[in-house]
């Protein structure tokens, strides 16, 4: 594998990867920019009113909303934590054998008991 | 590439990387003019083909069309916001592509030439991470439009894309349990020392990959944020113009290396299929081809002509699954959004859980047993999976689509039937 070559540098593996974020980055821009530049600007009021199917919007766009958006964000949180502390056991799953196999699976039972009880108290419900 | 100087290594760098670029952008352009030629044949259409032969000019067309058309931004969005959103959806779609091998090394005069565009030591983790910040777009273009739709589509992108993201992480633990490396170029010479594509010995990862792959890329059956039928078009409703194509490009930039990542995680990648003469991998800096019986290592010979058939080879594969996606949008209806939410935490995720825990367990039992890993250890695994597949397939259909259909026949007999009965 490449990386396990005495010579290989930190710079000579991600700095590709910087060059093509400032290709698309350059990208991104120059496209707000050009089309900002090339296109006729004509406003009237009826054009910059937000579109609520052709009537006159009512009352204020920034709205309380479901509390539920919360709820996956913060069950997100905890399964994505999950799957980033087992990455590192999978990619060395077969040399550590049964002892860390068995951890991980309380491990993951213990998540599992907490995903047992949010669905039972109705946290994953959408009505 | 290592041994090249440093003023080689900038200059095939820098081809590498405009070289995928222009091909990314070139096949994302391509993919909007695919899907209408495609929804067009499947619905018995013709589909655009006025603008040059075929059509095949149309994404050039549309591409000036948007450039100079007039562009509307609502008197009460947040303009810097408004603006940033569809920036920030397209940066991170453009640069997932950069870990993705697409062919065997190619010789030159100067030196072998990996074909990637950075062979980075984090592969799998920073597509994870790049591929989760498209999202920050999709919201933040909804909010700032400042217009109610907008506002619910990138809430439920929000939702959405965070709740699949976690079966897709899932989903790769699997494939990294088999490869033992988060590097791409490890996963596709692991899956040339197995002699098996990840597809068989990780059936079930894949299902969970593709569904979780669709979720994320907001395509249909999962397009709830820009459900159009709902919500005009959710978070872009209040884009016109080139900030709306730019949106487009992120959603299909996505699907492509969607595509690509399905190729290389699961189908072999640039592998060619039963044949063993483009097998190549690093070991210890040397390119080899595998080991003899005494365990020396056998240098490869990398030629021109494996290269570019191991290309052809991913090209095959990735159209392939490009195909699928705009087959797929044609021929399924949308999922309602608390049936989206449903299969992603209570069937993905505790169904990925317990695959991870089976698989993992499998491997130590072969190892316990001795088996080489190479063809048998595939063929084991691949037996666990496919019955694991099955159970899932079974669990999963509830009798509603494989048993239902023949529930219903029997229930809902015609008049004739029965008094001929």
């Amino acid at each position: 594998m490449p990386r396990e070559l005495p010579g290989r540098s930190m710079t000579k593996s991600y700095a590709p990867i910087l060059v093509i974020l400032g290709v698309s980055i350059l990208n991104a821009v120059g496209m707000v920019v050009a089309s900002h530049v090339l296109n006729p600007s004509r406003p009237t009021p009826q054009k910059s009113m937000p579109y609520e199917s052709g009537m006159i919007p009512l009352g204020d766009t920034r709205a309380r909303f479901s509390v539920k958006f919360y709820m996956v964000a913060i069950s997100f949180i905890v399964f994505d934590l999950e799957t980033i502390f087992l990455i590192p056991w999978a990619v060395r799953a077969r040399e550590l054998g049964w002892g860390p196999f068995v951890a991980v699976f309380l491990f993951v039972v213990v998540l599992a008991v907490g995903l047992v009880y949010e669905w039972k108290k109705g946290g994953l419900e959408w009505d | 590439m290592n041994h090249f100087s440093t003023f080689w290594f900038v200059v095939i760098g820098a081809i590498k990387v405009l070289a995928v670029f222009t091909v990314l952008m070139v096949v994302v352009a391509y993919m909007t003019f695919a899907e209408r030629r495609v929804s067009a044949f499947i619905q018995d259409r013709l589909g655009p083909n006025r603008v040059g032969p075929q059509g095949l000019l149309q994404p050039i067309a549309d591409g000036i069309k948007n450039i100079l058309k007039e562009e509307t931004m609502p008197a009460t969005a947040s303009k810097f916001y408004f603006l940033l959103g569809p920036a920030l959806a397209i940066t991170p779609a453009l640069v997932t592509f950069a870990v993705i091998p697409f062919a065997a090394p190619l010789p030159t005069p100067w030196g072998t030439v990996d074909m990637i565009v950075a062979d980075v030591p984090i592969g799998v983790l920073y597509i994870l991470a790049l591929s989760s910040l498209g999202v920050y777009g999709l919201v933040l273009g909804g909010w700032a439009s400042n217009n109610k739709y907008a506002f619910l589509g990138g809430l439920r992108a929000s939702a959405q894309m965070v709740s699949y993201e976690v079966a897709l992480g899932l989903s790769l633990v699997a494939v990294l349990l088999l490869s033992g490396n988060v590097t791409l170029t490890e996963v596709v010479a692991k899956q040339q020392a197995l002699e098996f594509w990840f597809v068989f010995p990780l059936s079930l990862a894949f299902i969970f990959f593709m569904v979780s792959a669709f979720a994320e890329t907001n395509r249909l059956p999962f397009d709830m944020p820009e459900a159009e039928s709902e919500l005009v078009t959710g978070y872009h409703t209040e884009y016109s113009a080139m900030k709306f194509s730019m949106f487009f490009i992120a959603e299909y930039a996505h699907v492509v290396t969607a595509s690509a990542l399905m190729a290389t995680l699961f189908f072999g990648g640039w592998d060619v299929p039963f044949w063993t003469g483009d097998d190549m991998f690093y070991h210890q800096g040397a390119l080899i081809r595998g080991f003899d019986a005494a365990g020396a290592p056998i240098p490869a010979t990398p030629t021109v002509l494996v290269t570019l058939l191991t290309l052809a080879s991913f090209c095959a594969k990735t159209a392939f699954f490009l195909l699928l996606f705009i087959w797929v949008r044609w021929t399924l209806p949308r999922f309602r959004y608390d049936q989206v939410m449903h299969l992603g935490w209570k069937v993905l995720l505790p169904a990925a859980l317990i695959y991870i825990m089976l698989v993992a367990g499998t491997m130590l039992v072969l190892d316990q047993l001795g088996v080489p890993f190479g063809f048998r250890y595939g063929l084991a695994l691949t037996g666990v999976s496919g019955l694991a597949t099955l159970a899932f397939l079974f669990v999963a259909d509830r009798d509603r689509i494989i048993g239902g259909a023949h529930k219903k026949r029997a229930g809902r007999r015609l008049p004739a039937e029965t008094s001929a009965s």
